[in-house]
């Protein structure tokens, strides 16, 4: 009798290089993406150590994290910031590795970027010194963030010693309510699973609402896979896949394509292969989502009040977002809305937002910036006419970066002010010193913009 | 890598929950190509107030705490994979880290960075916390060899969990990158039937 195996163990058992005796394994690494601002220090090293970089042809680099969103044809004006993008196009050209930087038509954010050039392909092992790197995990690759030290470990030997995760399954079946997104589920899964829920498991994303998801519903449900604490996140490859897949820039052509997906269709978990834990989750039970606190665990449904809670952890959060328990957030006032991010900055956010925001104007308190993940979303963002629509309802089209998920560059939200941003984290600060974030859809999101305040947009779509 | 055997010190409680890494380094201290100079900005939104002040109330800023270990609240290190984490808590003069859980990137970083993260259980944890708060003279000893954490003199002694690989880099300041790298020509060999 064969082993049943996960989607998990069949990728990475076809990996594994070797395994330390009482040890973790040496993990074989099939792409390796890198950006400005987890990779000089990995650099440095290898050439303090006078080891070379093992296989360039296998590493992907996009200046992303740390690029400003207007005038990108001009000189970056901070010093330091323009250094660092410097210093990743001199370490790229000296190693002999593709670089994407600011202006190529390639350029764009690592995670939306590499799936849209068909660089990530199921059933791969993939790499970046960012912990959203599970995005890539909606295609079947085994694709997590790893630190600076593991990012020269794969420069060095394209390989990383690893202990291998435990599985977690979380299925979610039934059929989605009108104006739930993606986005929704995801943070509806974590508002449920706690953001350490997650910790030493890769998890899988089965059931009928991920299988119905596109391949961008996908990454966003996999990319916010970090913020319950898991590695990454896998959903199986299907048609749906390998149609998305077909025909992209570096994606397998002709003969080899067929018999890549023959082979992408043997990864699938087997039935009755055993998980070290499941959740499941019926999806009536979920609505459009919303955060209140200063994890992405926080989170509401947006016509539920802010729970009540004597943690001291759960106060100070509360006290950071100026927020009551037992509040409800409709009607809050918000002066900031940012649709982007690895998460929620593909081109489907930006229909989803536009057939919103269409025929609607801004209202005047709000300052709505739309970053696109890449320059070929904003192409197509400009080629489909929205960016037309947008400029119509009075909001402002940037150029693609992080933009303000992290607020690294110039894209900050000012101290004290909410901004409803459908980013990935609203820890204390990340979109700016003293910023308040509010996790959302995209829909809710331009919503927000629209009206000028939190709305219960279930009610308006129902 | 430095080599890590025991350690008797004092330490600093941080009793919050879910320390996220843009707590422990905001993202705009994220832009220097060395790994250098981060402790200078470790937890800075918590040290200091929005108009630079010192922020007198916070474990760091208190000068009857000091010591070379961090005991700090459930799910430290949350988030962003940035690597710059361990190093802005290693620059300011830590060795160890206490928790009673930690996230899974943060806790890789912290032991290729010879930062030791030790996990207790949470009574224990709610214990060393208290004990420190009402006694910021009280030392703790962690032994890596023996995979214990104690306070001497009391009743406070629990075994840790360290993976036995990673326990011997630690010991000897070993990293992977000499392990890979010597391991080559079993890599080689594995790519010789690569599917990618």
């Amino acid at each position: 009798m064969t082993t049943k195996k996960t989607l998990f163990d069949k990728v990475w058992d076809a990996h594994v290089v070797n395994a330390i005796d009482n040890g973790p394994q040496i993990l074989y690494i099939d792409k390796h993406l890198i950006h400005e601002v987890t990779s000089p220090q990995a650099f440095n090293e290898l050439e303090e150590r006078g080891i070379p970089v093992f296989r360039p042809s296998q590493i992907v680099a996009t200046a992303d994290h740390n690029t400003p969103t207007l005038n990108q044809d001009q000189p970056i004006k901070d010093k330091l910031s323009r250094q660092q993008l410097e210093q990743l196009s001199k370490n790229c050209k000296k190693n002999d590795i593709t670089l994407y930087e600011l202006g190529h038509k390639y350029n764009g954010i690592v995670h939306v970027m590499a799936p849209e050039l068909g660089i990530t392909q199921p059933g791969m092992t993939m790499v970046c010194g960012d912990s959203h790197t599970s995005t890539h995990g909606a295609f079947g690759a085994i694709a997590f963030g790893i630190g600076t030290s593991q990012v020269a470990q794969v420069f060095a030997s394209q390989c990383l010693l690893l202990t291998k995760p435990k599985s977690l399954r979380v299925s979610v079946n039934g059929k989605l309510k009108n104006g739930v997104l993606p986005k929704d589920v995801i943070l509806y899964i974590i508002s449920k699973l706690g953001t350490n829920s997650g910790t030493g498991y890769f998890c899988e994303y089965a059931g009928n609402v991920f299988e119905e998801m596109s391949m961008e519903g996908r990454m966003t449900v996999c990319n916010m896979s970090i913020e319950m604490g898991a590695r990454g996140g896998m959903i199986a490859p299907d048609n749906t896949t390998f149609e998305y897949v077909k025909g992209r820039e570096f994606a397998p052509k002709g003969d080899d394509f067929e018999k890549k997906v023959a082979y992408w269709k043997t990864l699938p978990t087997d039935d009755g292969a055993q998980f070290d834990q499941e959740y499941s989750f019926d999806a009536q039970d979920i609505e459009p989502m919303i955060t209140y606190g200063t994890n992405p665990g926080m989170g509401i449904k947006i016509s539920e009040t802010i729970p009540v809670d004597e943690n001291p952890s759960f106060k100070k959060s509360l006290a950071y977002m100026n927020f009551e328990a037992g509040e409800s957030l409709i009607n809050k006032p918000i002066n900031f809305v940012f649709i982007g991010s690895c998460t929620n900055s593909r081109i489907e956010d930006f229909r989803v937002a536009a057939d919103y925001i269409k025929g609607k104007k801004k209202a005047s308190n709000v300052t709505a910036w739309l970053v696109p993940g890449s320059k070929q979303v904003e192409n197509q963002i400009i080629e489909e006419g929205l960016k037309a629509v947008f400029e119509d309802a009075g909001f402002e089209l940037r150029q693609p970066g992080c933009s303000a998920c992290l607020a690294m560059n110039d894209d900050k939200i000012p101290q004290g002010e909410y901004c409803v941003s459908t980013s990935n984290r609203n820890f204390e600060g990340r979109q700016g010193q003293g910023s308040r974030t509010i996790l959302a859809s995209p829909l809710v999101a331009a919503a927000t913009a629209v009206e000028g305040k939190i709305i219960d947009i279930s009610k308006q779509l129902n | 890598m430095e080599k890590f055997t025991t350690l008797k010190s004092r330490a600093i409680p941080l009793n919050i929950e879910n320390v996220d890494t843009d707590q422990i380094i905001p993202a705009r201290f994220l832009k220097a190509t060395d790994r250098k100079g981060f402790g200078d900005n470790v937890f800075r939104d918590w040290r200091y107030d929005k108009t630079g002040e010192i922020n007198k109330d916070f474990v760091l800023n208190d000068t009857k705490y000091s010591g070379q270990i961090l005991v700090a609240g459930d799910n430290f290190g949350c988030g962003s994979s940035r690597e710059h984490a361990a190093w802005a808590i290693t620059d300011f003069g830590f060795k160890v880290v206490v928790s009673s859980f930690f996230a899974d990137i943060f806790k890789g970083n912290a032991l290729n960075n010879g930062l030791l993260p030790v996990q207790v259980s949470k009574d224990f944890l709610s214990d060393l916390l208290s004990l420190v708060v009402s006694n910021p003279q009280t030392e703790l000893v962690v032994n890596l060899e023996n995979q214990t954490i104690s306070v001497p003199d009391s009743e406070l002694l629990e075994d840790f969990e360290i993976d036995a690989y990673k326990k011997t880099c630690m010991i000897n300041g070993y990293d992977d990158i000499d392990y890979l790298v010597n391991n080559k020509e079993q890599i080689e060999a594995f790519e010789a039937h690569k599917i990618y």
